[in-house]
């Protein structure tokens, strides 16, 4: 009897310690491997810092402007693949007719000092971009 | 009879000793023994998110970008943007929404004189967060770092996580059928690089904030500012540290 239970108890010792990742609990109740698989996760957005390394001249006239806070991945989406392979993929080239009204279109809801217009009744039919340079706005 | 009982304990103790060498070695065989090092260290840091009421316009920029690091699938959203509408004449009801999270701007809409902004949502990464007690499997934990993810390999959908969440910020993935939610792009910051919602924000309303940094801006933020947590009656030791906050959000 003794024998079957010492024997059963072994199995169950057993099975615990194979199918318990060896991770568990090394830092607390969860496998600690988790943390490596979603860092592993492929990244989209390069950042700022990278694309400037490059596009010197363009992060030169925006920095000076209006729109030094805004990253290049704003409007030209993720280009993690363009700073990988620079002439086999491009960024986005924006479509100024939804990219400037995207922030600036007036709206109740955004903060009373930030710049925003009717865009019909302040450009009517006219793009943006006909004045206002996308990196450097100030006419 | 005293000899079988340590006869057995003695063969069992070298069983359960050559078991766990044995799978040790079929770890290694596997290719799972320990990464090369990695210059990340969880204990120097200690994450955390600032937003900026005053700053956000809603261009929708993070809902967007989040999507498009993550693959997050349509129609569930890590990050959202509400446009908040306070009456003068219901201070206490306010009106809510956020089409598609926000992400392709908000309906124009005629109403009466009140008091009208954005708020960005996203995970609170509590540092004493509910959803982690409620996992009943060790699938959603928080990291040494501050972080509350999901171990994907571990969760078994029961959902019990996403009525934890006081904040909402917790989806069942249509396809893997696994919890999801944000990681404060946990891929991304521990290569030294912000969040995607905060890398594409055109004004800086949302920040990565690193609390154990001392030289992170976070601290003067926080000392400077009257700042507070979504629902803090609640306990969560949540992380999402809001300037200009106003009473009517929830």
């Amino acid at each position: 009897m003794a024998l079957v239970l010492a024997t059963g108890v072994l199995v169950f010792l057993a099975i615990r310690q194979a199918i318990i990742p060896a991770d568990f609990g090394k830092y607390g109740h969860y496998r600690a491997g988790a943390m490596k698989d979603v860092r592993a996760r492929p990244i989209s957005y390069a950042g700022k810092d990278l694309c400037e390394a490059c596009h010197t001249d363009v992060a030169t006239l925006k920095n000076a402007g209006v729109h030094k806070g805004v990253a290049c991945e704003s409007c030209h989406g993720p280009s993690a693949a363009h700073t990988e392979d620079p002439s086999g993929t491009k960024a986005i080239k924006p479509e100024i007719a939804t990219l400037c009204v995207r922030c600036h279109e007036a709206e109740p809801a955004r903060p009373k000092n930030f710049p925003q217009v009717v865009s019909k009744e302040h450009a009517g039919d006219v793009s943006c971009a006909e004045c206002h340079k996308p990196h450097s706005p100030k006419i | 009879m005293d000899m079988n009982r340590r006869e057995v304990l003695k063969q069992g103790s070298k069983f359960i000793i050559l078991s766990g060498a044995a799978r040790v070695a079929l770890d290694a065989m596997n290719g799972e023994t320990a990464p090369a090092t990695d210059k990340y260290n969880t204990a120097e840091h200690w994450w955390a998110m600032t937003i900026d009421v005053d700053k956000c316009i809603g261009s929708g920029n993070c809902v967007k970008a989040c999507a498009l690091e993550n693959g997050v699938p349509d129609g569930f959203f890590r990050t959202w943007v509400e446009r908040y509408y306070v009456s003068d004449a219901t201070p206490d009801r306010p009106e809510v929404d956020s089409p598609n999270g926000g992400m392709n701007g908000y309906p124009k809409i005629d109403r009466p004189a009140g008091k009208t902004f954005f708020v960005p949502k996203l995970c609170n990464h509590c540092a004493d967060s509910p959803c982690v007690q409620a996992c009943p499997v060790g699938a959603t934990f928080e990291t040494p770092d501050g972080v509350v993810l999901v171990d994907q390999k571990y969760c078994i959908g029961c959902r019990y996580c996403i009525q934890a969440c006081p904040y909402g910020c917790r989806y069942l993935d249509p396809i893997k059928k696994v919890v999801d939610k944000c990681t404060l792009c946990y891929h991304r910051i521990t290569k030294g690089l912000t969040t995607a919602c905060s890398e594409v924000c055109p004004t800086g309303a949302r920040k990565l904030a690193d609390l154990k940094d001392p030289k992170d801006p976070v601290h003067e933020f926080l000392r400077n500012n009257h700042v507070e947590v979504l629902k803090p009656h609640l306990a969560t030791g949540a992380k999402a540290y809001y300037k200009g906050l106003d009473g009517a959000v929830r």
